[in-house]
């Protein structure tokens, strides 16, 4: 009798290891553990090498992802890392914020039937691999062309553009209006979800590289664009972000202990109000907390609440529970470390005590009507349906619009009807001469590879533009 | 960049000035507009209006009242050490033009907000009564200067130490009775500005104020400076930090000014204690 080979066992999704709900809801530090090599290997295992991939049809830079996949294989982390450079600058931060179930995972082909590759956990692991243990070798330099390029502001579309022109051998200085670079990677999305050394680690290869980068600085206060050109830049990259907050309108919004999300986040992660009164920068604690939104941002303000001590933290949402905008794997975390969720409510007024610090949120149900504009069913209220939620903090955190400081001091400037800079989607381009734009400011608050997509775009443009003219 | 050139001890200790050393903020500074200082790593960003610039020197002057952590550790700068950051200029320029007369009021350190402005709308050409006051006469600054940058100076002290006995308001009604303003322009404590609009409204004339509200960026993205001016909501960082003194909600202001009163108080002597 001779014995059947046993049949290859299906390898199953490898899950990432993560401190335990219980604990990390009340610490800063990461949430997944990260791969081994072991566990990263195996995962990496489970690729069908497709012959053509649909998975890098999903990645808005098409990164060569069976090919990187592949090196893990091979356990030459090293080469997979570099794979991953030629398309993507900052694979530490796109591994742990993208979208990626709507992205690579999302088209996944082993999604159809099962559980996709954990792409993203892959290129998390091999960008912390190259940070922790590689050799710090830098890409290699274009020699100088002698042309100057002004990248205002330090968001991933900023670094993007600096370090794709720096070495293309053009000198690059970062004007960032902060004290510290890294957009909203360092003053918006929390330690516990992408560690702050991690971006800086990111600003420092590219001032080795040599990337100057001027904090404090105010693009249209400090120093205006046209006086950048007199100072002998030869093209400015335009990428300041969506920076002005989205505010209910309701009665009562300015009562103490009513945020917006930047407000709130900032003080908690740029300013480290966490570590009060180690830090000088205070933020109030609160117990009871209702959080506004469901994208990201509010998910990001409902775990730093609960971080913070709060005893109960209620995310409040006009719609439902499938048209919640964030990535899912922070609804399941939001989910484990105790968040609530109030679908289908709105608010309707703020409610204080005699010293103006908020007290309650009134309240009300709404149920799905017929779809609006983005597709999406809009909320209708429900008449008499309001109540009141308990709180004495709460987090507005429902969009955000662009922040008119820079365009009103650049006339020449063209802007849309909701204050973002018009500019050419292929190339970045202004209508004003050597002037180009990209990130948020363009798209209104979208996506950290999506900012970096339109800084590859415009830096292959400035760089044909300082060759051969506008 | 951002070395204290200058310090120098006002008002019995309780204020303190630095000029400091800021080139790129000097040249582009107007009367009015704001700077953010952070001290070191672990700072605060304090948001102070310049109480002068010297864009030949290439710096910043900076007058300020010791009232907490962040206010203490500026006061122990000394002459050579340096603000980590310092961020501007910030903020709407006042608008300075040529009226007639114009009053310029100013309480405690607001003095010191004021003298810009005050000398501005000299030079212009109005006719320029300045009223300034303190609790007494060891607390009251910048006399000399107020003197020279105004047609008229009034000096005023709460407890009679010093000028006439009482508030600015008091001077204030007097020179409205005698003489036609224009315009007032007053900075200072928010119960000050409050009761300066609500004599100058009496009389019809416009006031601008300058607000202090509890800032974060300065550059209008958090919102963290709101104030409600005529019924709406404006960014003091961006929209002010002038505003007409009429429409701005001052109670509401003194109550936001509360916001961090605690933890305020839980750092302030965790400083002093150390
Ligand atoms: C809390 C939060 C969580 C998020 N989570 C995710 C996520 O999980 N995944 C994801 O893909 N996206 C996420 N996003 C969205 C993503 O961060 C943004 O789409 C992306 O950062 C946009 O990049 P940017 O370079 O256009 O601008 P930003 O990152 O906003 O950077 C702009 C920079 O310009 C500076 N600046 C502004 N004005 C001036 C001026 N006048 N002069 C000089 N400098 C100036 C700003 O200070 C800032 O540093 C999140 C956003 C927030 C706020
Ligand atoms: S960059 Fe984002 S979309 Fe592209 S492969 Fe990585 S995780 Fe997927
Ligand atoms: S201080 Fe943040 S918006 Fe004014």
């Amino acid at each position: 009798m001779t014995e059947k080979p046993p049949k290859k066992e299906k390898i199953p999704r490898q899950p990432m290891p993560e401190q335990d709900s219980q604990i990390r809801k009340r610490n800063f530090e990461e949430v997944p553990l990260g791969y081994t090599k072991e566990l990263a290997v195996k995962e990496a295992e489970r690729c069908l090498q497709c012959k053509k991939p649909s998975c890098m049809e999903g990645c808005p830079v098409s990164i060569d992802i069976p090919g990187f996949i592949k090196s893990i294989k091979k356990g030459d982390f090293a080469k997979a890392v570099r794979k991953i450079w030629e398309r993507n600058a900052l694979p530490a931060v796109c591994g742990r914020v993208c979208p990626q179930e709507i992205q690579c995972e999302g088209k996944c082909i082993l999604g159809k039937k099962g559980d996709p590759v954990a792409i993203g956990n892959l290129e998390k692991f091999v960008a912390d691999m190259e940070r922790e243990h590689g050799n710090g070798e830098l890409p290699p330099k274009s020699d100088p062309t002698g042309k100057r390029v002004a990248v205002v502001g330090s968001g991933p579309s900023g670094l993007t553009v600096a370090g794709d022109l720096i070495l293309k051998g053009h000198e690059v200085t970062i004007f960032e209006a902060f004290h510290k670079p890294g957009g909203v990677l360092v003053y918006g999305i929390p330690e516990f979800r992408l560690p702050k050394e991690i971006v800086y680690s990111e600003v420092n290869t590219l001032e080795k590289l040599g990337v100057k980068v001027e904090c404090n600085t105010v693009v249209g206060k400090t120093v205006s664009l046209d006086e950048l050109f007199e100072q002998g830049y030869d093209a400015i990259y335009v990428g300041v972000g969506a920076g002005l907050p989205r505010f209910l309108d309701i009665p009562g919004e300015n009562l103490i202990g009513i945020y917006s999300a930047n407000e709130y986040l900032t003080r908690a992660n740029l300013m480290k109000a966490y570590l009060f009164p180690e830090y000088d920068t205070p933020l109030a604690r609160g117990k009871d907390v209702v959080v506004f939104g469901a994208g990201n941002v509010a998910m990001d303000s409902a775990r730093t609440a609960m971080r913070l001590g709060a005893d109960r933290v209620r995310i409040v949402y006009r719609r439902s529970r499938d048209e919640m905008p964030a990535r899912s794997a922070e609804i399941h975390h939001a989910e484990e470390e105790g968040i609530e969720f109030f679908l289908l409510t709105a608010p309707t007024r703020f409610l204080g005590d005699k010293n103006a610090r908020l007290t309650d949120v009134e309240c009300l149900r709404m149920k799905l009507g017929e779809p609006d504009e983005s597709g999406r069913r809009r909320p209708i209220p429900i008449e008499g349906s309001e109540f009141k939620l308990e709180c004495d903090l709460a987090v507005i955190a429902v969009g955000a619009g662009a922040n008119p400081l820079l365009t009103k001091s650049t006339e020449d400037l063209k802007i849309n009807k909701w204050g973002y800079i018009v500019a050419d989607p292929e190339t970045g381009k202004t209508i004003k001469k050597g002037v180009w734009a990209g990130g948020d400011i363009v798209t209104g608050q979208a996506t950290v590879i999506l900012a970096m997509g339109a800084g590859r775009k415009a830096s292959d443009s400035i760089h044909q533009y300082l060759a051969w003219g506008w | 960049m951002f070395e204290i050139l200058e310090r120098q001890d006002m008002a019995d200790g309780t204020v303190v000035l630095n000029e400091i050393s800021a080139p790129l903020i000097a040249e582009k500074a107007e009367p009015g507009q704001f700077v953010i200082l952070k001290a070191n790593e672990t700072g605060e960003r304090i948001p102070l209006t310049m109480a002068d610039t010297d864009p030949n020197k290439g710096t910043i002057t900076i007058i300020y009242q010791i009232v907490g952590k962040s206010t203490a550790l500026f006061k122990s700068l000394q002459v050579g050490e340096r603000f980590q950051d310092v961020i501007g200029p910030l903020g709407e320029p006042t608008h300075i033009e040529k009226l007639g007369t114009v009053v310029c009021v100013g309480g405690g350190t607001g003095v010191a907000v004021l003298h810009p402005i005050t000398r501005g709308m000299k030079e212009i050409g109005n006719h320029v009564i300045a009223i300034i006051g303190a609790r007494n006469k060891d607390l009251l600054i910048l006399e000399d200067k107020m003197k020279a940058a105004s047609n008229e100076l009034h000096v005023c002290t709460d407890d009679g130490s010093y000028g006439h006995h009482g508030f600015v308001t008091d001077v204030l009604k007097d020179v409205l009775e005698e003489e036609d303003v224009k315009l007032v322009v007053a900075i200072g404590p928010v119960p000050m500005m409050k009761f300066v609009c609500s004599v100058t409204e009496k009389y019809k004339v416009k006031t601008f104020v300058s607000l202090n509200p509890i800032m974060v960026d300065g550059t209008g993205m958090c919102g963290c400076c709101r104030v409600s001016v005529g019924g709406k909501t404006r960014f003091a960082c961006i929209d002010g930090p002038e505003f007409d003194g009429h429409e701005v909600d001052f109670d509401e202001l003194m109550q936001r000014l509360q916001a961090y009163k605690e933890q305020e108080s839980v750092a302030y002597e965790k400083f002093l204690h150390e």
